[in-house]
């Protein structure tokens, strides 16, 4: 029991963990989860609709005047001093763009 | 008019109100000590359910942006208020299944609370940053508590709004480091305001302790805690767990802790640690810590069941697939299950049979015995998030 647990927490791990080849495209699956990661996950502090709450407001609009490389670079790095963390150690390279495109896209269900 | 005849009314005015939207049969007269809500956050809605027959009765619509989504109950336990991300706060009839009332309150909120006497609904607003006191009936604003200024034209965030004894309201300001409280006890629109500055930097949540008399304030912007003896507010606030893990470097935090609700077992109190993969136990005698257990990732809730036996705790991402079991006399986790991915909350029923988990990945709701820890139901749900049960209705700080 305690086997097939541990083997299930890896691969749950495993399934977390970011692409190995940063530069391959995305799979829609993955596209799929990233877009369930945005809307809910960073959706809990900057709103799901991302008009903002604890985090500051991530709209097409509000996000107008940061270039992508800049944006990449928050997500990857977090805010130091705030409780934004730091993506990268979850998040491929690859990842992080598309969720920058998402962010551009402001395609709240 | 007769006792009966009374009732016989109110069964139908029920009847009449449940047959108009379709929702909850009312014609059978029914208690509400057996219903919660879930919210479903994506699409806006909650369902009432029966935690005894682990049904799902209802759904009740058009509640805007839940995520974050918190619920209070009247004494009656008739009547649930959800305080939604936008600012939404609507007044849901659990027993017909539909809105009361509703009102969308400022632009951006996060969580309420209901006062000591039932009467009065109280608000934590980031935007504009504040507290607003609405009359529990009408919905009526009463009061309108602005937080300090920040600049800008900008009000601190509120954060950690709780009910105290002797309509009181507390709660916290995350940019300008400061808790105040708010008593209604006089004047329900003109509250009497003490307010404590310096607290510690960026208090993120906060708890009333079950008997009504300390407030406690997290900290996101160091180590340790703020707290409130509100038998004694001119003694004023100090620090608890000042330092925990001072010189260790924290870990990123992937959703933020909870502390509303918090875990008070075998006379110790279960904190989740931030930035550390643990769970402190603190001493109710002296306010030491007298234990770090380490768990499964970033604690999110630490929630004893009742009778305090075991505390159970999930995770923030990436480990939010799984709840841990505590053992309180061990000090040691006894078990850990992988109910499905996106573990946000759980909920105990009154007497600590059952827990009710939220498993917002798979859209399910699962019903766990806390014994055996075997799953007894699964209900679907559309992203479930808080899973609230009517009985908090009569419990200091929920």
């Amino acid at each position: 029991m305690r086997e097939v647990l541990a083997a299930t927490v890896l691969l749950a791990l495993a399934t977390a963990a970011p692409a190995a080849a940063s530069s391959d495209p995305l799979s829609p699956a993955r596209e799929a989860e990233l877009r369930v990661l945005l809307e809910q996950d960073c959706g809990s502090c900057h709103g799901l609709t991302r008009k903002g709450g604890l985090g500051s407001p991530l709209t097409p609009e509000a996000l107008a005047g940061r270039s992508d490389d800049d944006l990449a670079l928050t997500i990857r790095h977090g805010v130091p001093g705030t409780p934004m963390p730091p993506w990268a150690p979850l998040l491929s390279d690859a990842e992080v763009s598309a969720l920058v495109e998402m962010l551009r896209q402001g395609d709240v269900q | 008019m007769s006792f009966r005849t009374l009732i016989l009314a109110s069964a139908a005015a029920l009847a009449l109100a449940a047959g108009t939207v379709g929702t909850a049969a009312a014609a059978d007269l029914r208690g509400t000590g057996d219903l919660g809500l879930v919210i479903e956050r994506a699409i806006g809605q909650v369902a009432v359910v029966d935690r005894l027959q682990n049904s799902r009765l209802a759904t009740v619509k058009g509640l805007g942006d839940l995520s974050h989504a918190s619920v209070v109950f009247g004494p009656s336990e008739r009547y649930a208020y959800v305080f939604g991300r936008d600012g939404g706060l609507t007044k849901v009839d659990m027993l017909t299944g539909t809105i009361d009332r509703r009102v969308v309150q400022s632009g951006n909120s996060i969580g309420g609370a209901i006062s000591e006497d039932g009467r009065l609904v109280a608000v934590a607003n980031y935007e504009p940053g504040g507290v607003k006191v609405f009359d529990a009936d009408t919905l009526e604003l009463l009061a309108d508590i602005p937080a300090t200024a920040i600049g800008d034209g900008k009000r601190s965030k509120v954060v950690g709004l709780e009910d105290a004894p002797g309509n009181r309201f507390v709660f916290s300001l995350y940019d300008t480091d400061e808790i105040w409280i708010a008593d209604f006890s006089a004047d329900p629109r003109a509250p009497v305001l003490t307010q404590f500055a310096g607290i510690g930097r960026q208090p993120y949540d906060a708890l009333v302790s079950e008997d009504g008399r300390w407030y406690i304030a997290g900290l996101f912007g160091e180590d340790g805690l703020a707290m409130l003896d509100l038998w004694y507010p001119e003694r004023g606030v100090r620090r608890v767990l000042d330092g925990y893990g001072r010189g260790a470097e924290p870990l990123p935090v992937y959703k933020m802790p909870h502390l509303e609700g918090w875990a008070v077992a075998a006379g110790k109190a279960w904190l989740p640690a931030i930035g550390r993969h643990s769970v402190l136990v603190v001493d109710l005698a002296t306010w030491q810590q007298v234990a770090e257990i380490p768990v499964h990732g970033q604690p999110v809730f630490v929630m004893a069941r009742p009778g305090g036996r075991h505390v159970w705790v999930n995770f923030a991402l990436p480990d939010n697939g799984t709840v841990q079991v505590i053992d309180t006399e061990a000090l040691a986790v006894a078990d850990t299950l992988t109910p499905g991915p996106g573990v946000l909350h759980m909920e105990f029923t009154p007497r600590g049979d059952r827990v009710w988990l939220s498993v917002r990945d798979r859209d399910e709701v699962h019903v766990i015995d806390t014994e055996s820890r075997e799953t007894l139901a699964v209900l679907p749900a559309d992203k479930p998030s808080g899973i609230f049960f009517t009985s908090r209705a009569h419990r200091i700080g929920l």
